[in-house]
């Protein structure tokens, strides 16, 4: 521990934190709080405090990979708990090299340990999303299209939906590029996930998420042009 | 769920959000000022627009949101 109660990863006050969130959101320039001060004066201090600083970090970014990977215990059955543990090791490892490699780019706009804690959750969740499809081979190009359900629709609706579907279908064969069709497929009718297709192309989360929004709005565009209201049959706000 | 909440979800799911969206390297360098903004009660898609719409896009920076946010919760509570 670096032995100041600082550095604790507790909430403040209601009134305190509120008034941080306003401070750090308002036209003025976000003032950077003391714990998050405290942290990287420690992480940039002489080795005692230093090497202090990075064990207590660490052992808080193992808790957090520690969290995500047991939310995720049913994709990882197959784990003995030794190898559950160091896949959370290796996490926090991963999130600590990152967290010291960007500790520049700390804007002060949330507490530290929020910051940093989002690295360890990413580490944990990309090698757990990787580790849960290790040895499962993805069909890239093989389509498997949804059909919407027919519970509480009349005849007319069912058709409309069986029409936009196919229009959509259509659209995916004749609209997309290659590349594009085939991310399409992969991710939004297959549900592989996009940290293990990136894995498999040598890619990225945001290259991918990139050629899937634009397959996405090509096909949005083809919809919308054939008359298919379409922004009245997607999510547009609550919850996700 | 009711059975048109599952259809607007398929669509979604495969036509995207309607309206802009940030990155997922966007959302990742925003998430914890989005996170402590929901947290504390403010209106965190006014202040950090596009960043639901992404939530509602991309299934794996929507987890890594769920995940920030209740560990965020956890370790406050």
């Amino acid at each position: 521990m670096l032995g100041s109660p600082t550095l604790s990863p507790c909430r403040p006050a209601p009134s305190a934190y509120a008034r941080f969130v306003s401070r750090t959101n308002g036209p003025a320039a976000p003032a950077m709080p003391d714990e998050a001060s405290v942290w990287i004066a420690a992480l940039r201090g002489p080795a005692p405090v230093r090497d202090r600083a990075l064990a207590e970090l660490h052992a808080l970014l193992l808790r957090a990979a520690r969290f995500e990977l047991g939310r995720r215990r049913g994709q990882l059955a197959h784990l003995a708990p030794s190898d559950l543990d160091d896949l959370a090791v290796q996490a926090a490892d991963d999130a600590l090299m990152a967290i010291l490699a960007k500790l520049d780019s700390f804007r002060g706009a949330s507490r530290f340990t929020t910051w940093a804690y989002k690295f360890a959750l990413l580490e944990a969740g990309v090698k757990a999303r990787r580790r849960a499809w290790h040895g499962r081979e993805i069909m890239i190009d093989d389509e498997t299209w949804p059909e919407f359900a027919a519970a509480g629709r009349s005849a007319q609706e069912r058709l409309e939906d069986g029409e936009m579907l196919r229009a959509l279908r259509e659209a995916v064969q004749t609209s997309l590029t290659p590349h594009q069709r085939e991310v399409f497929s992969a991710l939004a009718l297959n549900g592989i996930p996009i940290d293990v297709l990136s894995e498999r192309l040598g890619t990225t989360r945001g290259a991918l998420y990139k050629t899937l929004h634009d397959a996405r709005r090509k096909l949005r565009a083809v919809l919308e042009a054939a008359g298919y209201p379409i922004d009245a049959h997607t999510v547009v706000g609550g919850d996700t | 769920m009711t059975a048109e909440h599952r259809r607007r979800e398929l669509l979604t799911r495969l036509l995207g959000p309607a309206d802009p969206e940030v990155t997922c390297e966007e959302c990742f360098e925003l998430l914890d000022e989005y996170v402590e903004l929901e947290l504390a009660g403010a209106d965190a898609d006014r202040r950090i627009p596009g960043m639901r719409e992404h939530l509602q896009g991309c299934p794996a920076c929507h987890e890594d949101h769920e995940s920030l946010r209740d560990f965020v919760l956890l370790s406050d509570a």
